[in-house]
């Protein structure tokens, strides 16, 4: 039998994406946000969580896609991967769903500009496809070092 | 069982135990002859064997068994504490302590302990050097559950006992029990023994010890000495009538019997005796370690500590991290409230708000109360420290220990204690000399090492002052010069303090222990290191001949700072008041520009201006002000002003740190978050100061 997955799904654009609702704490709407400076663009500052400041990041920017403005709709999925715990700001966040671990098919090399590595696969379900993220990737530090390098 | 969830609590417990151990066995070794101390010990090493064995260690339960029963015979008066029994003793708590360690790291605690063990079994059986078997005058204790000396030989006391029973005219017998080689339940049978011999009378010796009887640690059967007013018979049918238990051996013993044990009790006595006298050295020697012992620990109330009730319960810092939490979301609501408050201008509204403000500051007050601990808890392991340095170095040291009740936040506790070892290691192995160069030097043969905690403002000062030979100036300075660390020409112009300084400069001592110098500067860059990410300072003062004082300042708690609140464009930002100087209002016509650096006259020094809306990149900075809000932030000597929108106020502020995921952001040391929820960041000038 195969491996049951739950997965919030979100909104980037005209993609539908998913990650693993274990690592999902909570999802908040939009609330001020404290620019830091000399941070990535895409790192769009720090919010104020429960009395824990939690680090923010636009999960459009994050993937190079062209930024959006943010509506009503706009949530912060906070979501936490090892000791690292950021928010990422998508465009609307929908429902949970059950994933059939056979209904995921391996990434293609490009998914609307999205790099490979950042993806863990796309699940067809019916007629929706879902594009699961590797959380572990598009979070991973050492990239953060290198694009802050590139921007000083 | 599930026993997981009881391991914090065995943990705490098991450290508390081990130290009050470590406390009460530096204590004992001042005075060996106090037995209240050792009561105080053997009820700790009791009650962390039964915790042991019932969170399934077994070689912490049978270390700590064996202990108890060193402490049994010692409280029965039938050993005399002695420097080698101590020596063991200690190295069982260090054992001890190793396996804890081991599982709080998540460990099993599992370790060889099979050494130690047996060293403890014949300290037990009295074998050990000058350990002499003290006669037991007057110890209430029927002690029908100690471990005596050879088998089937009675000690004075219980000689006397028989002595007095038969005189009586009851009768004294020797039982041999056997059990049949089938018997399962070893201890059950035996249980069901003991519970005739108690309906009979009284049990005088018990080999092995009742104790060791009831947990199976005997082969196929057991001698006692008992007393009764029945006849012999009665006796052998009732303990016959036990299934699974061979028929008993019943000797009865007469008063001839009695004086030929008590002759043999006699002659070992005085072999013991003579043997202490041909060798009076270990004697001596136990008093010479009792003087190098730590001093007593200020106010620690002497021995029976261990039975005084602490009405306090321990709570989980992560839990008071999340109270804090809540709280400044509850601090938001508040500021929320006070605004709808004033916008409806209803007074029953306006006082009620009012009053949940005064409770609500109380109440934070209260909050960050919690997390404050007395340095005591580091502290309390120095003692021990300072024994084992001075018993290592052939040194006398006294350890004075003042105002361990002082208090310091939960963070800092649990960082500040590996940099006070390495200071005080420092004091005991190069500043206290050996005690013929003391008494050479016009000295006390005990070096005093001082340690000292207290407050002072907003910090908490922790002095470690020896009397020992001061730091050697020339020898620093040449050292430093042949380490490169300062040049011959720096060298020069430095002041004596400045040359002191240069032990904790980085790469003092790469290298091996200098010990050709005073030695001092073993690795102490890194306790200057540590503690100055502690947000504190350490500084040194020294006279040659005469002694070395560190004084290490520290925050009183890591959690709060004290903190200019700025504005730069719509943006609000937190200056620590540590780093500050003041704040000042110039004209912009001041700023000169020199190498394409802007500088202005501060106090008769030029120093640089920066425009924190620049260096930020802040969105929206009004620039085009003449006259121009300053603060003045300083790094060490340095100075330097920073230019900003608006100057808010001081205010105490909760730090926050920024989560790993940013953790290394240019000029921010962190965050807070401001009465209104919104999170401001706090900047660190150094980095600015470059």
């Amino acid at each position: 039998m195969a491996e049951e997955l739950k997965v919030i799904v979100f909104a980037l654009g005209h993609e539908e994406y998913g990650v693993e609702v274990e690592k999902v704490k909570t999802i908040e709407r939009m609330s001020p946000m404290t620019r830091v400076p000399k941070t990535p663009a895409f790192v769009k500052g720090v919010i104020n969580n429960r009395g824990v400041v939690l680090p923010v990041i636009d999960l459009r920017g994050r993937f190079g896609l062209p930024e959006a403005e943010y509506t009503d709709n706009t949530r912060i999925i906070i979501v936490a991967v090892g000791d690292l715990e950021v928010g990422m700001i998508v465009d609307s966040a929908s429902d949970v769903i059950d994933v059939n671990s056979d209904q995921i098919e391996l990434p293609p090399e490009i998914v609307g500009g999205i790099r490979a590595k950042y993806l863990r696969g796309i699940a067809k379900i019916g007629e929706r496809l879902l594009v699961l993220l590797n959380l572990e990737e598009v979070l991973n530090k050492s990239e953060i070092i290198q694009l802050e390098q590139m921007e000083v | 069982m599930e026993l997981n969830q009881y391991l914090g609590m065995f943990i705490d417990e098991a450290r508390e135990h081990l130290q009050a151990m470590n406390d009460n066995m530096l204590q004992l070794e001042q005075s060996p002859d106090d037995i209240s101390i050792v009561q105080v010990m053997f009820r700790s090493a009791h009650t962390l064997k039964g915790m042991s064995a019932t969170m399934g260690f077994e070689e912490l339960a049978t270390l700590t068994h064996e202990m108890e029963n060193v402490l049994d015979l010692v409280r029965n008066h039938k050993l005399r504490m002695t420097e080698p029994i101590f020596d063991v003793l200690f190295q069982c708590l260090d054992a001890l302590e190793t396996m804890v360690q081991d599982i709080i790291a998540g460990g099993t605690g599992k370790a060889d302990v099979t050494a130690i063990v047996a060293s403890l079994q014949a300290i037990a059986k009295g074998d050990v050097p000058a350990s002499a078997a003290i006669p037991s005058a007057q110890s209430a204790a029927a002690s029908a559950g100690s471990a005596g000396s050879a088998a089937g030989m009675l000690d004075q006391f219980q000689l006397s006992v028989a002595e007095q029973s038969l005189q009586a005219g009851l009768g004294l017998y020797r039982i041999d029990i056997s059990l049949a080689p089938t018997c399962v339940l070893k201890a059950a049978r035996a249980f069901m023994v003991f519970q005739v011999f108690e309906k009979f009378g009284e049990v005088v010796k018990s080999q092995p010890a009742v104790q060791d009887i009831e947990q199976e640690k005997f082969d196929k059967g057991f001698t006692v000495y008992f007393v009764t007013e029945h006849p012999k018979e009665e006796l052998e049918k009732a303990l016959g009538s036990i299934s699974e238990v061979e028929p008993p051996v019943v000797t009865a013993i007469t008063a001839a019997d009695l004086k030929q044990m008590r002759e043999g009790e006699i002659a070992k006595q005085e072999t013991a005796a003579a043997a202490a006298a041909a060798a009076p050295r270990p004697a001596e020697r136990r008093e010479r370690a009792a003087a190098p012992a730590a001093g007593p620990s200020a106010g620690a109330p002497a021995g029976a500590s261990g039975g005084a009730v602490n009405r306090t319960i321990r709570v989980d810092i992560e839990k008071l991290d999340t109270l804090m939490n809540l709280f400044s979301e509850l601090l938001i609501d508040r500021v929320r409230l006070e605004s709808l408050a004033s916008e409806l201008r209803s007074q029953a509204l306006t006082e009620t708000v009012e009053h949940m403000a005064r409770v609500s500051s109380d109440l934070q007050n209260i909050v960050l109360k919690l997390r404050m601990v007395p340095v005591e808890s580091v502290f309390n392991r120095f003692p021990r420290l300072i024994r084992d340095l001075a018993k290592t170095l052939d040194k006398k040291i006294e350890l004075v220990i003042t105002g361990a009740d002082t208090e310091l936040d939960r963070t800092v506790i649990d960082e500040i204690g590996d940099p006070l070892v390495h200071l005080l290691r420092n004091s005991g192995d190069h500043g206290i000399e050996r005690p013929d160069e003391r008494v050479a030097a016009g000295k006390p043969e005990q070096g005093t090492v001082h340690l000292r905690a207290y407050h002072s403002g907003n910090h908490v000062f922790i002095e470690i002052e020896d009397d020992g030979r001061g730091i050697h100036t020339e020898k620093v300075m040449q050292t430093a010069i042949k380490r490169g660390v300062i040049t011959a020409d720096q060298a020069k112009s430095m002041k004596d303090e400045e040359i002191h300084m240069l032990l904790f400069a980085p790469g003092f001592s790469t290298a091996d222990k200098i010990t050709d110098i005073s030695g001092r500067g073993v690795g102490l860059d890194v306790v200057k290191t540590k503690i100055e990410s502690l947000g504190g300072k350490v500084t040194v003062e020294s006279r040659w001949g005469q002694g070395t004082k560190f004084t290490v300042q520290l925050p009183l708690t890591l959690s709060i700072i004290a903190a200019m609140l700025i504005r730069v464009g719509d943006e609000k930002y937190a200056i620590p008041l540590s780093s500050m100087v003041e704040t000042s209002l110039i004209p912009r016509s001041e700023i000169r520009v020199v190498h394409g650096e802007r500088l202005i006259q501060y106090r008769g020094s030029v120093i640089p201006i920066l425009f924190l809306s620049e260096v930020l990149d802040v969105p929206g900075a009004d620039t085009s002000a003449e006259e121009l809000f300053v603060v003045i932030v300083r790094k060490g000597e340095r100075l330097m002003a920073l230019v900003v929108d608006d100057l808010i106020g001081q205010q105490e502020i909760v730090l926050k740190s920024l989560g790993s995921y940013l953790s290394k952001v240019f000029a921010v040391s962190g965050a807070t978050i401001l009465g209104d929820g919104h999170v401001a960041l706090i900047l660190d000038p150094n980095a600015l100061l470059k």
